[in-house]
Protein backbone atom coordinates (compact mmCIF):
# COMPACT_ATOMS: atom_id res chain seq x y z
CA UNK A 1 0.00 0.00 0.00
CA UNK A 2 2.78 2.36 1.00
CA UNK A 3 4.59 1.53 -2.21
CA UNK A 4 1.46 2.31 -4.20
CA UNK A 5 1.16 5.72 -2.58
CA UNK A 6 4.78 6.51 -3.28
CA UNK A 7 4.36 5.49 -6.91
CA UNK A 8 1.32 7.73 -7.19
CA UNK A 9 3.20 10.65 -5.74
CA UNK A 10 6.07 10.17 -8.16
CA UNK A 11 3.66 9.88 -11.07
CA UNK A 12 1.77 13.02 -10.15
CA UNK A 13 5.04 14.89 -9.71
CA UNK A 14 5.94 13.80 -13.22
CA UNK A 15 2.64 15.11 -14.53
CA UNK A 16 3.10 18.40 -12.74
CA UNK A 17 6.55 18.93 -14.20
CA UNK A 18 5.42 18.10 -17.73
CA UNK A 19 2.61 20.62 -17.34
CA UNK A 20 5.10 23.19 -16.22
CA UNK A 21 7.23 22.51 -19.30
CA UNK A 22 4.21 23.16 -21.49
CA UNK A 23 3.66 26.42 -19.65
CA UNK A 24 6.97 27.76 -20.97
CA UNK A 25 5.98 27.16 -24.59
CA UNK A 26 6.88 30.08 -26.79
CA UNK A 27 5.33 29.19 -30.14
CA UNK A 28 1.89 27.64 -30.44
CA UNK A 29 1.08 25.95 -33.75
CA UNK A 30 -2.51 24.91 -34.39
CA UNK A 31 -4.61 23.58 -37.27
CA UNK A 32 -4.77 20.89 -39.94
CA UNK A 33 -4.49 17.31 -38.78
CA UNK A 34 -2.94 16.41 -42.17
CA UNK A 35 0.00 18.72 -41.48
CA UNK A 36 0.18 17.93 -37.78
CA UNK A 37 2.16 14.64 -37.90
CA UNK A 38 4.87 16.24 -40.05
CA UNK A 39 5.15 19.29 -37.81
CA UNK A 40 5.39 16.97 -34.81
CA UNK A 41 8.46 15.36 -36.35
CA UNK A 42 9.97 18.78 -37.08
CA UNK A 43 9.31 19.92 -33.54
CA UNK A 44 11.01 16.85 -32.08
CA UNK A 45 14.19 17.69 -33.96
CA UNK A 46 13.83 21.40 -33.23
CA UNK A 47 13.61 20.73 -29.49
CA UNK A 48 16.85 18.77 -29.63
CA UNK A 49 18.66 21.45 -31.63
CA UNK A 50 17.26 24.44 -29.75
CA UNK A 51 16.17 23.31 -26.29
CA UNK A 52 15.73 26.94 -25.25
CA UNK A 53 12.79 27.40 -27.65
CA UNK A 54 9.51 25.70 -26.84
CA UNK A 55 6.85 24.76 -29.40
CA UNK A 56 3.35 23.50 -28.65
CA UNK A 57 1.16 21.83 -31.29
CA UNK A 58 -2.61 21.45 -31.46
CA UNK A 59 -4.93 19.87 -34.06
CA UNK A 60 -8.44 21.04 -34.84
CA UNK A 61 -8.47 21.39 -38.61
CA UNK A 62 -7.31 23.97 -41.14
CA UNK A 63 -10.10 26.48 -40.64
CA UNK A 64 -9.87 26.33 -36.87
CA UNK A 65 -6.09 26.77 -37.06
CA UNK A 66 -6.29 29.84 -39.28
CA UNK A 67 -8.96 31.31 -37.03
CA UNK A 68 -6.78 30.65 -33.98
CA UNK A 69 -3.82 32.42 -35.60
CA UNK A 70 -5.97 35.43 -36.55
CA UNK A 71 -7.50 35.72 -33.11
CA UNK A 72 -4.15 35.30 -31.36
CA UNK A 73 -4.85 32.01 -29.59
CA UNK A 74 -2.08 30.49 -31.66
CA UNK A 75 1.03 31.98 -33.28
CA UNK A 76 0.86 29.88 -36.41
CA UNK A 77 -2.10 28.29 -38.16
CA UNK A 78 -1.50 25.12 -40.17
CA UNK A 79 -3.59 24.70 -43.30
CA UNK A 80 -3.80 21.87 -45.82
CA UNK A 81 -6.16 23.81 -48.07
CA UNK A 82 -5.73 26.96 -50.12
CA UNK A 83 -6.68 30.26 -48.46
CA UNK A 84 -10.15 31.52 -49.36
CA UNK A 85 -11.22 35.06 -50.29
CA UNK A 86 -11.45 36.36 -46.72
CA UNK A 87 -8.04 35.01 -45.81
CA UNK A 88 -6.04 36.45 -48.73
CA UNK A 89 -4.67 39.35 -46.67
CA UNK A 90 -2.97 37.03 -44.19
CA UNK A 91 0.72 36.24 -44.36
CA UNK A 92 1.30 32.66 -45.45
CA UNK A 93 4.17 30.41 -46.38
CA UNK A 94 4.18 27.04 -48.08
CA UNK A 95 6.22 24.68 -45.93
CA UNK A 96 5.92 21.67 -48.24
CA UNK A 97 3.84 20.14 -51.02
CA UNK A 98 1.97 16.88 -50.66
CA UNK A 99 1.22 15.00 -53.87
CA UNK A 100 -1.70 12.61 -54.26
CA UNK A 101 -1.03 9.31 -56.00
CA UNK A 102 -3.77 7.20 -57.58
CA UNK A 103 -2.77 3.65 -56.77
CA UNK A 104 -3.74 0.20 -58.09
CA UNK A 105 -2.42 -3.35 -57.75
CA UNK A 106 0.88 -3.97 -59.62
CA UNK A 107 -0.72 -6.85 -61.58
CA UNK A 108 -3.39 -4.56 -63.00
CA UNK A 109 -2.36 -3.83 -66.64
CA UNK A 110 -3.75 -0.26 -66.57
CA UNK A 111 -0.96 2.35 -66.47
CA UNK A 112 -2.71 5.57 -67.30
CA UNK A 113 -6.06 7.22 -66.70
CA UNK A 114 -7.41 10.54 -67.87
CA UNK A 115 -8.77 12.91 -65.24
CA UNK A 116 -12.23 12.34 -66.75
CA UNK A 117 -11.88 8.55 -66.46
CA UNK A 118 -10.75 8.89 -62.85
CA UNK A 119 -13.78 11.03 -62.08
CA UNK A 120 -16.06 8.54 -63.87
CA UNK A 121 -14.61 5.69 -61.82
CA UNK A 122 -15.22 7.49 -58.54
CA UNK A 123 -18.79 8.37 -59.52
CA UNK A 124 -19.27 4.78 -60.82
CA UNK A 125 -20.12 5.79 -64.37
CA UNK A 126 -17.25 3.43 -65.17
CA UNK A 127 -17.57 0.22 -63.16
CA UNK A 128 -15.43 -2.29 -65.07
CA UNK A 129 -11.67 -2.26 -65.62
CA UNK A 130 -12.17 -3.34 -69.26
CA UNK A 131 -13.65 0.10 -69.98
CA UNK A 132 -10.27 1.70 -69.27
CA UNK A 133 -8.03 -0.94 -70.85
CA UNK A 134 -7.83 -3.47 -68.04
CA UNK A 135 -9.16 -6.99 -67.65
CA UNK A 136 -12.86 -7.76 -67.34
CA UNK A 137 -13.45 -7.21 -63.62
CA UNK A 138 -15.51 -4.95 -61.41
CA UNK A 139 -13.71 -1.85 -60.14
CA UNK A 140 -13.69 -1.53 -56.35
CA UNK A 141 -13.18 2.09 -55.38
CA UNK A 142 -11.57 2.97 -52.09
CA UNK A 143 -11.83 6.37 -50.45
CA UNK A 144 -10.95 8.05 -47.16
CA UNK A 145 -13.51 9.01 -44.52
CA UNK A 146 -15.51 12.25 -44.56
CA UNK A 147 -13.54 15.07 -42.96
CA UNK A 148 -10.12 13.70 -43.92
CA UNK A 149 -7.80 16.24 -45.54
CA UNK A 150 -6.71 13.73 -48.17
CA UNK A 151 -10.33 13.09 -49.13
CA UNK A 152 -11.11 16.79 -49.38
CA UNK A 153 -7.99 17.34 -51.52
CA UNK A 154 -9.12 14.54 -53.86
CA UNK A 155 -12.63 15.97 -53.85
CA UNK A 156 -11.36 19.44 -54.80
CA UNK A 157 -8.72 18.38 -57.34
CA UNK A 158 -10.53 15.56 -59.13
CA UNK A 159 -14.26 15.51 -58.57
CA UNK A 160 -15.21 18.97 -59.90
CA UNK A 161 -18.19 19.32 -57.61
CA UNK A 162 -19.42 15.74 -57.99
CA UNK A 163 -19.52 13.43 -54.99
CA UNK A 164 -17.50 10.25 -54.44
CA UNK A 165 -19.94 7.35 -54.86
CA UNK A 166 -21.46 5.97 -51.65
CA UNK A 167 -20.53 2.42 -52.61
CA UNK A 168 -16.85 3.33 -52.11
CA UNK A 169 -15.06 1.33 -49.45
CA UNK A 170 -13.89 3.71 -46.74
CA UNK A 171 -10.62 3.33 -44.84
CA UNK A 172 -9.37 5.75 -42.23
CA UNK A 173 -5.68 6.02 -43.03
CA UNK A 174 -3.27 6.19 -45.97
CA UNK A 175 -1.71 2.96 -44.73
CA UNK A 176 -5.01 1.06 -44.68
CA UNK A 177 -5.81 2.17 -48.24
CA UNK A 178 -2.37 1.07 -49.41
CA UNK A 179 -2.67 -2.26 -47.63
CA UNK A 180 -6.03 -2.99 -49.26
CA UNK A 181 -4.92 -2.00 -52.76
CA UNK A 182 -1.69 -3.98 -52.55
CA UNK A 183 -3.68 -7.10 -51.70
CA UNK A 184 -6.46 -6.93 -54.29
CA UNK A 185 -6.15 -6.73 -58.08
CA UNK A 186 -9.41 -4.90 -58.74
CA UNK A 187 -9.13 -1.97 -56.34
CA UNK A 188 -8.20 1.67 -56.86
CA UNK A 189 -7.37 4.20 -54.15
CA UNK A 190 -5.64 7.51 -53.47
CA UNK A 191 -2.91 8.23 -50.91
CA UNK A 192 -0.12 10.66 -50.18
CA UNK A 193 2.50 10.48 -52.93
CA UNK A 194 5.39 9.69 -50.60
CA UNK A 195 3.57 6.67 -49.21
CA UNK A 196 3.00 5.17 -52.68
CA UNK A 197 6.71 4.53 -53.17
CA UNK A 198 8.08 1.05 -52.47
CA UNK A 199 8.59 0.50 -48.76
CA UNK A 200 10.58 -2.27 -47.12
CA UNK A 201 8.36 -5.07 -45.84
CA UNK A 202 5.24 -3.86 -47.62
CA UNK A 203 3.78 -5.24 -50.84
CA UNK A 204 4.19 -2.72 -53.67
CA UNK A 205 1.43 -0.69 -55.32
CA UNK A 206 1.40 0.93 -58.74
CA UNK A 207 0.94 4.70 -58.96
CA UNK A 208 -0.99 5.60 -62.12
CA UNK A 209 -0.07 8.24 -64.66
CA UNK A 210 -2.71 10.91 -65.07
CA UNK A 211 -3.25 12.15 -68.62
CA UNK A 212 0.13 10.62 -69.42
CA UNK A 213 2.02 12.38 -66.62
CA UNK A 214 3.80 10.25 -64.04
CA UNK A 215 3.31 11.15 -60.36
CA UNK A 216 6.83 12.18 -59.44
CA UNK A 217 8.21 14.97 -57.30
CA UNK A 218 9.69 16.60 -60.41
CA UNK A 219 6.35 16.63 -62.21
CA UNK A 220 4.67 18.17 -59.17
CA UNK A 221 7.36 20.86 -58.99
CA UNK A 222 7.19 21.72 -62.70
CA UNK A 223 3.41 21.84 -62.52
CA UNK A 224 2.61 19.05 -65.03
CA UNK A 225 1.15 16.67 -62.41
CA UNK A 226 -1.85 18.48 -60.99
CA UNK A 227 -2.79 16.34 -57.99
CA UNK A 228 -1.05 18.04 -55.11
CA UNK A 229 -1.79 20.44 -52.33
CA UNK A 230 0.35 22.84 -50.37
CA UNK A 231 0.78 22.69 -46.63
CA UNK A 232 0.63 26.28 -45.40
CA UNK A 233 1.68 28.15 -42.31
CA UNK A 234 -0.63 31.11 -41.85
CA UNK A 235 -0.44 34.11 -39.55
CA UNK A 236 -1.73 37.68 -39.49
CA UNK A 237 1.66 39.33 -40.13
CA UNK A 238 5.12 38.31 -41.27
CA UNK A 239 6.81 36.37 -38.46
CA UNK A 240 9.63 37.69 -36.36
CA UNK A 241 11.44 36.72 -33.17
CA UNK A 242 11.06 33.15 -31.99
CA UNK A 243 8.16 32.43 -34.36
CA UNK A 244 10.38 33.47 -37.25
CA UNK A 245 13.18 31.31 -35.90
CA UNK A 246 10.93 28.22 -36.01
CA UNK A 247 9.72 28.93 -39.55
CA UNK A 248 13.29 29.58 -40.71
CA UNK A 249 14.23 26.18 -39.34
CA UNK A 250 11.41 24.45 -41.26
CA UNK A 251 12.35 26.18 -44.52
CA UNK A 252 16.06 25.49 -43.96
CA UNK A 253 17.84 22.69 -45.82
CA UNK A 254 17.74 20.62 -42.65
CA UNK A 255 14.02 21.01 -42.02
CA UNK A 256 13.11 20.39 -45.65
CA UNK A 257 15.26 17.24 -45.77
CA UNK A 258 13.33 15.95 -42.77
CA UNK A 259 10.03 16.52 -44.60
CA UNK A 260 11.35 14.89 -47.80
CA UNK A 261 12.32 11.90 -45.68
CA UNK A 262 8.68 11.69 -44.58
CA UNK A 263 7.47 11.66 -48.18
CA UNK A 264 6.60 15.31 -48.74
CA UNK A 265 7.91 17.48 -51.56
CA UNK A 266 10.23 20.33 -50.67
CA UNK A 267 9.14 23.82 -51.64
CA UNK A 268 12.72 25.07 -51.97
CA UNK A 269 13.01 23.64 -55.51
CA UNK A 270 9.98 25.57 -56.68
CA UNK A 271 10.30 28.93 -55.05
CA UNK A 272 14.10 29.04 -55.00
CA UNK B 1 -16.76 5.67 18.11
CA UNK B 2 -17.47 2.25 16.68
CA UNK B 3 -20.97 3.31 15.73
CA UNK B 4 -19.54 6.36 14.00
CA UNK B 5 -17.16 4.22 12.02
CA UNK B 6 -20.03 1.95 10.97
CA UNK B 7 -22.07 4.91 9.84
CA UNK B 8 -19.13 6.46 8.04
CA UNK B 9 -18.29 3.30 6.13
CA UNK B 10 -21.89 3.10 4.94
CA UNK B 11 -21.69 6.66 3.69
CA UNK B 12 -18.39 6.08 1.92
CA UNK B 13 -19.77 3.10 0.06
CA UNK B 14 -22.89 5.07 -0.82
CA UNK B 15 -20.84 7.91 -2.30
CA UNK B 16 -18.70 5.52 -4.32
CA UNK B 17 -21.78 3.68 -5.58
CA UNK B 18 -23.32 7.01 -6.47
CA UNK B 19 -20.31 7.89 -8.62
CA UNK B 20 -21.13 4.96 -10.94
CA UNK B 21 -24.66 6.20 -11.45
CA UNK B 22 -23.50 9.77 -11.91
CA UNK B 23 -21.02 8.65 -14.58
CA UNK B 24 -23.94 7.09 -16.45
CA UNK B 25 -26.06 10.20 -16.05
CA UNK B 26 -23.19 12.45 -17.10
CA UNK B 27 -22.45 10.48 -20.26
CA UNK B 28 -26.13 10.17 -21.19
CA UNK B 29 -26.80 13.87 -20.72
CA UNK B 30 -23.65 14.77 -22.65
CA UNK B 31 -24.53 12.56 -25.62
CA UNK B 32 -28.09 13.87 -25.77
CA UNK B 33 -27.15 17.54 -25.35
CA UNK B 34 -24.61 17.26 -28.15
CA UNK B 35 -26.67 15.16 -30.51
CA UNK B 36 -30.22 16.43 -30.11
CA UNK B 37 -29.74 19.80 -31.86
CA UNK B 38 -28.85 18.05 -35.11
CA UNK B 39 -31.76 15.62 -34.87
CA UNK B 40 -34.05 18.57 -34.20
CA UNK B 41 -32.63 20.42 -37.18
CA UNK B 42 -32.72 17.52 -39.66
CA UNK B 43 -35.83 15.89 -38.22
CA UNK B 44 -35.90 12.50 -36.52
CA UNK B 45 -37.52 10.79 -39.52
CA UNK B 46 -35.04 12.22 -42.03
CA UNK B 47 -32.14 11.34 -39.77
CA UNK B 48 -33.14 7.73 -39.21
CA UNK B 49 -34.58 6.98 -42.64
CA UNK B 50 -32.35 9.28 -44.73
CA UNK B 51 -30.49 7.31 -47.40
CA UNK B 52 -27.56 9.65 -47.91
CA UNK B 53 -24.68 10.31 -45.50
CA UNK B 54 -22.44 13.10 -46.82
CA UNK B 55 -21.58 15.36 -43.86
CA UNK B 56 -19.53 17.72 -46.02
CA UNK B 57 -22.54 18.27 -48.27
CA UNK B 58 -24.87 18.63 -45.27
CA UNK B 59 -26.64 15.29 -45.74
CA UNK B 60 -27.18 13.30 -42.57
CA UNK B 61 -29.11 10.09 -43.16
CA UNK B 62 -28.12 6.99 -41.23
CA UNK B 63 -30.52 4.41 -42.65
CA UNK B 64 -27.80 2.51 -44.57
CA UNK B 65 -25.88 2.22 -41.30
CA UNK B 66 -28.90 0.94 -39.40
CA UNK B 67 -29.33 -1.68 -42.12
CA UNK B 68 -25.59 -2.38 -41.84
CA UNK B 69 -25.76 -2.88 -38.08
CA UNK B 70 -28.83 -5.10 -38.33
CA UNK B 71 -27.44 -7.25 -41.15
CA UNK B 72 -24.06 -7.85 -39.53
CA UNK B 73 -25.67 -8.60 -36.16
CA UNK B 74 -28.20 -10.93 -37.75
CA UNK B 75 -25.40 -12.76 -39.56
CA UNK B 76 -23.43 -13.11 -36.33
CA UNK B 77 -26.53 -14.37 -34.52
CA UNK B 78 -27.32 -16.95 -37.23
CA UNK B 79 -23.79 -18.31 -37.06
CA UNK B 80 -23.19 -17.91 -33.34
CA UNK B 81 -26.44 -18.92 -31.63
CA UNK B 82 -26.70 -22.55 -32.83
CA UNK B 83 -23.03 -23.20 -32.13
CA UNK B 84 -23.21 -21.46 -28.76
CA UNK B 85 -26.33 -23.26 -27.53
CA UNK B 86 -25.09 -26.66 -28.70
CA UNK B 87 -21.78 -26.01 -26.97
CA UNK B 88 -23.55 -25.12 -23.72
CA UNK B 89 -25.71 -28.28 -23.90
CA UNK B 90 -22.56 -30.33 -24.45
CA UNK B 91 -20.85 -28.72 -21.48
CA UNK B 92 -23.84 -29.06 -19.15
CA UNK B 93 -24.99 -32.53 -20.14
CA UNK B 94 -22.46 -34.57 -22.05
CA UNK B 95 -18.92 -33.45 -21.33
CA UNK B 96 -16.89 -35.60 -18.94
CA UNK B 97 -15.12 -33.68 -16.17
CA UNK B 98 -11.79 -33.77 -17.97
CA UNK B 99 -13.20 -32.17 -21.11
CA UNK B 100 -15.03 -29.55 -19.06
CA UNK B 101 -11.69 -28.60 -17.59
CA UNK B 102 -10.38 -27.95 -21.07
CA UNK B 103 -13.45 -26.32 -22.61
CA UNK B 104 -14.36 -23.91 -19.84
CA UNK B 105 -11.01 -22.09 -19.58
CA UNK B 106 -10.71 -22.12 -23.38
CA UNK B 107 -14.04 -20.35 -23.72
CA UNK B 108 -13.07 -17.87 -21.04
CA UNK B 109 -9.88 -17.20 -22.96
CA UNK B 110 -11.95 -16.54 -26.08
CA UNK B 111 -13.77 -13.83 -24.14
CA UNK B 112 -10.49 -12.33 -23.00
CA UNK B 113 -8.94 -11.76 -26.44
CA UNK B 114 -8.96 -7.99 -27.15
CA UNK B 115 -11.29 -7.05 -29.99
CA UNK B 116 -8.50 -5.41 -31.97
CA UNK B 117 -6.78 -8.80 -32.15
CA UNK B 118 -9.95 -10.38 -33.54
CA UNK B 119 -10.14 -7.56 -36.07
CA UNK B 120 -6.52 -7.91 -37.11
CA UNK B 121 -6.91 -11.65 -37.51
CA UNK B 122 -10.04 -11.10 -39.59
CA UNK B 123 -8.29 -8.55 -41.78
CA UNK B 124 -5.29 -10.78 -42.44
CA UNK B 125 -7.10 -14.14 -42.63
CA UNK B 126 -10.88 -13.94 -43.22
CA UNK B 127 -10.99 -10.97 -45.60
CA UNK B 128 -8.41 -12.35 -48.08
CA UNK B 129 -10.02 -15.81 -47.85
CA UNK B 130 -13.43 -14.40 -48.81
CA UNK B 131 -11.87 -12.31 -51.55
CA UNK B 132 -10.05 -15.32 -53.03
CA UNK B 133 -12.87 -17.83 -52.85
CA UNK B 134 -15.99 -15.72 -53.27
CA UNK B 135 -14.68 -12.66 -55.13
CA UNK B 136 -14.86 -8.97 -54.40
CA UNK B 137 -12.72 -7.12 -51.90
CA UNK B 138 -13.58 -9.45 -49.02
CA UNK B 139 -14.47 -6.61 -46.67
CA UNK B 140 -18.09 -7.57 -46.26
CA UNK B 141 -21.08 -8.40 -44.09
CA UNK B 142 -19.92 -12.03 -44.20
CA UNK B 143 -16.46 -11.24 -42.80
CA UNK B 144 -17.92 -9.13 -39.99
CA UNK B 145 -20.56 -11.75 -39.16
CA UNK B 146 -18.04 -14.58 -38.90
CA UNK B 147 -15.76 -12.69 -36.52
CA UNK B 148 -18.60 -11.26 -34.42
CA UNK B 149 -20.12 -14.75 -34.17
CA UNK B 150 -16.90 -15.99 -32.59
CA UNK B 151 -16.80 -12.98 -30.29
CA UNK B 152 -20.32 -13.48 -28.93
CA UNK B 153 -19.88 -17.22 -28.33
CA UNK B 154 -18.48 -16.92 -24.77
CA UNK B 155 -21.43 -14.78 -23.64
CA UNK B 156 -24.01 -17.15 -25.10
CA UNK B 157 -22.25 -20.30 -23.90
CA UNK B 158 -21.57 -19.26 -20.33
CA UNK B 159 -25.04 -17.82 -19.64
CA UNK B 160 -26.82 -20.75 -21.30
CA UNK B 161 -24.69 -23.29 -19.46
CA UNK B 162 -25.31 -21.63 -16.11
CA UNK B 163 -29.06 -21.60 -16.68
CA UNK B 164 -29.04 -25.28 -17.71
CA UNK B 165 -27.02 -26.23 -14.63
CA UNK B 166 -29.28 -24.16 -12.37
CA UNK B 167 -32.32 -26.34 -13.14
CA UNK B 168 -33.46 -28.51 -10.20
CA UNK B 169 -32.13 -32.08 -10.51
CA UNK B 170 -35.68 -33.36 -10.07
CA UNK B 171 -36.63 -32.16 -13.59
CA UNK B 172 -34.10 -34.40 -15.20
CA UNK B 173 -34.63 -37.31 -12.80
CA UNK B 174 -38.39 -37.16 -13.24
CA UNK B 175 -38.16 -37.13 -17.02
CA UNK B 176 -35.74 -40.04 -17.08
CA UNK B 177 -37.89 -41.95 -14.62
CA UNK B 178 -40.83 -41.53 -16.99
CA UNK B 179 -38.83 -43.37 -19.61
CA UNK B 180 -37.55 -40.44 -21.68
CA UNK B 181 -34.18 -40.83 -23.35
CA UNK B 182 -31.40 -38.41 -22.51
CA UNK B 183 -31.95 -36.41 -25.71
CA UNK B 184 -35.73 -36.33 -25.17
CA UNK B 185 -35.12 -35.02 -21.67
CA UNK B 186 -32.90 -32.23 -22.97
CA UNK B 187 -35.20 -31.40 -25.85
CA UNK B 188 -38.56 -31.46 -24.04
CA UNK B 189 -37.74 -30.72 -20.40
CA UNK B 190 -34.43 -29.00 -19.82
CA UNK B 191 -34.25 -26.63 -22.80
CA UNK B 192 -37.81 -25.30 -22.31
CA UNK B 193 -37.17 -24.87 -18.59
CA UNK B 194 -33.93 -22.96 -19.17
CA UNK B 195 -35.35 -20.97 -22.06
CA UNK B 196 -35.44 -17.57 -20.38
CA UNK B 197 -31.79 -17.81 -19.32
CA UNK B 198 -30.69 -18.91 -22.78
CA UNK B 199 -32.66 -16.12 -24.45
CA UNK B 200 -31.12 -13.58 -22.07
CA UNK B 201 -27.66 -14.89 -22.98
CA UNK B 202 -28.46 -14.57 -26.66
CA UNK B 203 -29.71 -11.00 -26.22
CA UNK B 204 -26.60 -9.99 -24.28
CA UNK B 205 -24.48 -11.58 -27.02
CA UNK B 206 -26.37 -9.62 -29.65
CA UNK B 207 -25.85 -6.47 -27.55
CA UNK B 208 -22.14 -7.10 -27.68
CA UNK B 209 -22.26 -7.54 -31.46
CA UNK B 210 -24.21 -4.29 -31.91
CA UNK B 211 -21.77 -2.34 -29.75
CA UNK B 212 -18.56 -3.76 -31.20
CA UNK B 213 -16.52 -1.13 -33.04
CA UNK B 214 -12.89 -1.96 -33.61
CA UNK B 215 -13.46 -5.26 -35.40
CA UNK B 216 -16.07 -3.91 -37.74
CA UNK B 217 -14.02 -0.84 -38.68
CA UNK B 218 -11.30 -3.21 -39.80
CA UNK B 219 -13.26 -5.79 -41.77
CA UNK B 220 -16.52 -4.24 -42.98
CA UNK B 221 -15.12 -1.78 -45.52
CA UNK B 222 -17.37 1.00 -44.19
CA UNK B 223 -19.33 1.89 -47.36
CA UNK B 224 -22.37 4.05 -46.70
CA UNK B 225 -24.63 2.26 -49.16
CA UNK B 226 -27.43 -0.25 -48.79
CA UNK B 227 -25.96 -3.74 -49.22
CA UNK B 228 -27.21 -5.93 -52.06
CA UNK B 229 -25.55 -9.16 -50.93
CA UNK B 230 -23.63 -10.51 -47.96
CA UNK B 231 -20.43 -9.88 -49.91
CA UNK B 232 -21.09 -6.13 -49.95
CA UNK B 233 -19.34 -3.69 -47.66
CA UNK B 234 -21.48 -1.89 -45.07
CA UNK B 235 -21.00 0.57 -42.24
CA UNK B 236 -22.44 0.11 -38.76
CA UNK B 237 -23.53 2.86 -36.36
CA UNK B 238 -20.50 2.33 -34.12
CA UNK B 239 -18.10 2.41 -37.06
CA UNK B 240 -19.55 5.69 -38.23
CA UNK B 241 -18.52 7.34 -34.96
CA UNK B 242 -15.16 5.60 -34.69
CA UNK B 243 -14.22 6.32 -38.28
CA UNK B 244 -15.07 9.98 -38.54
CA UNK B 245 -14.65 11.44 -35.05
CA UNK B 246 -11.03 12.38 -35.71
CA UNK B 247 -11.80 15.22 -38.08
CA UNK B 248 -15.42 15.99 -37.34
CA UNK B 249 -16.32 19.53 -36.35
CA UNK B 250 -19.54 21.52 -36.01
CA UNK B 251 -22.62 19.84 -37.44
CA UNK B 252 -20.63 16.78 -38.48
CA UNK B 253 -19.64 16.25 -34.84
CA UNK B 254 -23.22 16.73 -33.70
CA UNK B 255 -24.33 14.17 -36.26
CA UNK B 256 -21.89 11.63 -34.81
CA UNK B 257 -23.30 12.24 -31.33
CA UNK B 258 -26.78 11.83 -32.79
CA UNK B 259 -25.63 8.48 -34.20
CA UNK B 260 -24.56 7.71 -30.65
CA UNK B 261 -28.07 8.47 -29.38
CA UNK B 262 -29.60 5.97 -31.80
CA UNK B 263 -27.03 3.37 -30.76
CA UNK B 264 -27.64 4.13 -27.09
CA UNK B 265 -31.38 3.57 -27.49
CA UNK B 266 -30.86 0.26 -29.33
CA UNK B 267 -28.47 -1.10 -26.68
CA UNK B 268 -30.80 0.14 -23.93
CA UNK B 269 -33.73 -1.76 -25.44
CA UNK B 270 -31.63 -4.93 -25.75
CA UNK B 271 -30.38 -4.76 -22.15
CA UNK B 272 -33.78 -3.99 -20.69
CA UNK B 273 -35.38 -6.88 -22.56
CA UNK B 274 -32.62 -9.24 -21.37
CA UNK B 275 -33.25 -8.12 -17.79
CA UNK B 276 -36.99 -8.41 -18.18
CA UNK B 277 -36.72 -11.96 -19.50
CA UNK B 278 -34.39 -13.15 -16.71
CA UNK B 279 -36.56 -11.55 -14.06
CA UNK B 280 -39.65 -13.30 -15.37
CA UNK B 281 -37.88 -16.60 -14.74
CA UNK B 282 -37.34 -15.85 -11.05
CA UNK B 283 -41.06 -15.31 -10.38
Amino acid sequence: MKRLIITLIILSAGFASSCAARGETNVIVSGSTSVLPYVEILVEEYRILYPEYGVGIQGGGSSAGILAAVSGFADIGMSSRALNEDERDLWSSEIALDGLAIIIHPDNPVDNLSMQQLRDIYTRRITNWSEVGGRDARIHIIAREAGSGTRSAFQDLVMEGEVIHQRAIVQNSNGAVRQLVSGNRDTIGFISLGLAEPQPGLRPVKALQLDGVAPTRENVLNGSYGLYRAFLFVMPEAPEGYVGHFIDYILSEEGQQLLIGEGLISVSGRIG
Amino acid sequence: MKKFKEKLSGRVFFVLALSTISALVLITVFIFVNGMPLIAEVGLFNFIFGMSWAPEQGQFGIFPMIVGTVSVTLGAALLGIPVGICCSIFMAEFAPAMMKNIFRPAIQLLAGIPSVVYGFWGLIFIVPAISTHLGGVGMSILAGSIILAIMILPTIISISEVSLLALPRTYKEGALALGMTHWQTIRHVQLPAAKSGIVAGVILGIGRAVGETMVVIMVLGNSVALPESILDSVRTLTTNIGLEMGYAAGRHRQALFATGIVLFVIIMILNISAQYITRKKVK
